[in-house]
């Protein structure tokens, strides 16, 4: 029998203050732990899918939206952009840009998003396909591997997309060609997981093989094409200044053009760049993922000259994503001051029902010290009750975030097609643990200073 | 074996209680009788070292209680005197047998549930050795108490109006119970009371 049990058995002989006590304890403990790993997790995806990207490029609308959709891939797109528009940025001797990737959206196969792009998407993300190979042909599509994972699709495997972004049978594109998988890529942990890629020109031809009445988010966006042209200017202007002209300027563009009829020509073994695309001038796009080659004062003027001067919008993706967090923020902060008043009403709850059960036991902890125990004995058995009940709270509480989150983590790859999961721990939580530990100590600490200081005889004698 | 030297105690603001001394030498069985408010309670606090008194001083064995510090009072009073209370307290989340394992191991000595399963037998209530301490009647508390008071073979065994609360019969039956323990284990038994049915039972008796 010691002290540790006998704290214990005092405890469970008390089951209903021991219950409340350690519910409110774990309810708190379990609501911080649970907005750590759910931040955390947040933030980990957030950043993990930036992957370098300094601007984003779309219609006119939500830049968060923008963001969301093109780069996270949770929100619908804001509509399409002409290609000629898009044209000049796409430019790869662009003054400012280093690397311009179109994407095209807005078909889904069962809630999986199919995306047109060129193989520079595939190494924003760093992808590595695991079985099979990347999309050579039109049709063709790589998968991301959650994607295989839950739609249970291999090699060679066909699917109809579907359009718009929610699963619907009306709207399968069944009269349109069929998407082959010619390949798989490897886990990343990045969105790309929960991608279907090919190329562009796949997503035309779809939509090239009938006609929406909607046509919404495909159809937007044709006029204005005109503001183009200023920005075409602009930066052959530039061009010619900047670098040795002659041959260079005349040299570029002999060479666009050839390669743009060539790649034309034998277009379904074609590589998938961005030239190619541009040979379909009346074709659009949803947006572009723009990468600077400096982040300077020029490329915030682009960006204005974007937003006032054409039908496009351009948004800073790190700018709206701590907007957005800006905005959750709120609502974490609140929830986290509700979980430490939780915690602090707990430590209360602990410290009441101590001090409650020593005047019961004032008989039996005297009865002790006549039995031979030392004054500091009893104080640290009242200690260990404290301890104990804040060890068993943070116990409970941290299994419930945990499987919380994992229900959450459920819910929520249903409904963003991002993984979230609830086997992660922090560092955090360990501290948590320290403060548990420090709450359980400091609510047992005045209880246990009045066992110390018993009078023995004073009890026993009435 | 129990002495006791020109014991004073005073409460504070209260008037100074004096004591007779007495020696009481190993083995033997005395009565301390006194009325209600005489002291009788504080004498027998002040002799099991939970009192300690302003002036004079108690001697169990060869042992001053005055010289042990706080713990060192504790530890010894656990392993050499047994108390025995009006009113038979227990640590009530533990069963009997666990009480009696605590005062054991609060006292320093070594675990015996061999002994302490005999000696509940002895008082004929071996069988609530799983209980706990609030399912018993009074007459098996106070039974329970004795075992405990006895379990560590203490050198002097005080028992605080043990059947005040009895009645004649329970009386009798524990009364003899905690001679025949006390001889057993060759005690010092001393038996504070104001109960006129023990008067005739001791024949060493110091009236306060």
């Amino acid at each position: 029998m010691n002290l540790f049990k006998l704290s214990w058995k005092n405890l469970i002989n008390n089951p209903l203050s021991m219950t409340l006590s350690l519910v409110l304890f774990a309810l708190g403990v379990g609501l911080i732990s649970l907005l750590l790993i759910l931040n955390k997790q947040l933030q980990d995806q957030f950043d993990k899918n930036l992957a370098g990207i300094n601007l984003v490029v779309g219609a006119k609308g939500s830049p968060l939206q923008l963001i969301l959709s093109s780069m996270y891939h949770i929100d619908s797109p804001t509509g399409n952009i002409p290609l000629k528009s898009a044209k000049a940025l796409m430019n790869p001797k662009h003054p400012l840009i280093e690397q311009a990737i179109p994407l095209s959206m807005g078909d889904s196969h069962q809630g999986y998003r199919i995306i047109g792009s060129t193989y520079d998407l595939v190494d924003l993300y760093d992808g590595k396909v695991g079985t099979g190979k990347l999309w050579s042909k039109d049709m063709e599509v790589t998968i991301g591997a959650t994607v295989a994972d839950k739609l249970g699709l291999k090699l060679g495997d066909g699917f109809y997309s579907s359009h718009g972004l929610i699963i619907d049978d009306n709207l399968v594109h069944d009269d349109a060609p069929q998407f082959k998988v010619a390949g798989i890529f490897q886990p990343t942990g990045a969105v790309l997981d929960q991608l279907i890629l090919t190329n562009t020109q796949s997503i035309w031809k779809v939509h090239d093989s009938h006609d929406h009445e909607d046509g919404d988010t495909h159809e937007e966006g044709h006029d204005g094409h005109d503001h183009e042209e200023h920005d075409h200017d602009d930066h052959e202007g530039h061009d010619h200044e900047g670098h040795d002209h002659d041959d260079h300027a005349g040299h570029n563009h002999d060479n666009h053009e050839g390669h743009d009829h060539e790649e034309a020509t034998v277009a379904p073994e074609m590589i998938p760049t961005n030239d190619a695309l541009l040979a379909n001038a009346d074709q659009s796009i949803t947006s572009l993922l723009i990468k600077f080659r400096n982040n300077n004062y020029r490329t915030l003027n682009m960006q204005r000259n974007i937003n006032e001067n054409t039908e496009m919008q351009a948004a800073t993706p790190a700018f709206e994503i701590n907007r957005l967090y800006s905005m959750m923020g709120t609502g974490t902060d609140a929830l986290q001051m509700l979980a430490y008043v939780i915690v602090f009403v707990s430590g209360l709850s602990i410290f009441i029902s101590l001090f409650s059960s020593l005047r019961e036991r004032k008989y039996e902890l005297a009865l002790m010290r006549v039995m031979g125990s030392s004054p500091s004995k009893l104080f640290v058995l009242i200690i260990l009750e404290g301890l104990i009940l804040a060890i068993l709270g943070y116990v409970i509480g941290i299994a419930l975030s945990h499987i919380g989150m994992e229900i959450l983590a459920k819910y929520m790859s249903d409904a963003y097609r991002y993984s979230f999961s609830g086997a992660m721990f922090l560092k955090e939580e360990l501290y948590l643990l320290l403060g548990a530990l420090g709450i359980g100590f400091i609510a047992a600490i005045i209880p246990a200073f009045q066992a110390k200081n018993t009078d023995i005889s004073r009890t026993l004698g009435k | 074996m129990l002495q006791t030297n020109k014991l004073h105690f005073s409460y504070t603001g209260a008037q100074t209680l004096t004591f007779p001394d007495f020696t009481c030498a190993k083995g033997e069985q005395w009565l301390l009788l006194g009325q209600s408010g005489s002291g009788k309670t504080t004498l027998l606090h002040l002799l099991g070292g939970l009192l300690s008194p302003t002036k004079g001083s108690v001697k169990i064995g060869e042992t001053d209680l005055k010289s042990l510090s706080t713990a060192a009072l504790d530890k010894f009073r656990g392993k050499n005197v047994g108390i025995i209370f009006q009113k038979a307290h227990f640590v009530k989340s533990l069963t009997v047998q666990e009480n009696l394992i605590l005062a054991q191991q609060l006292a320093g000595v070594a675990i015996d549930k061999q002994r302490i399963a005999d000696l509940l037998n002895r008082l004929n209530v071996g069988h609530k050795l799983h209980a706990k301490t609030n399912e018993l009647s009074q007459g098996e508390q106070q039974r329970v108490a004795i075992a405990r008071a006895i379990v560590n073979q203490p050198t002097v065994i005080l028992a605080d109006e043990p059947t005040s609360a009895l009645d004649d019969e329970n009386c009798e039956e524990v009364i003899r119970l905690l001679e025949e323990q006390a001889a057993a284990v060759g005690a010092t038994l001393l038996v504070v009371t104001h109960d006129g049915r023990l008067k005739e039972r001791f024949e060493k008796q110091i009236k306060i």
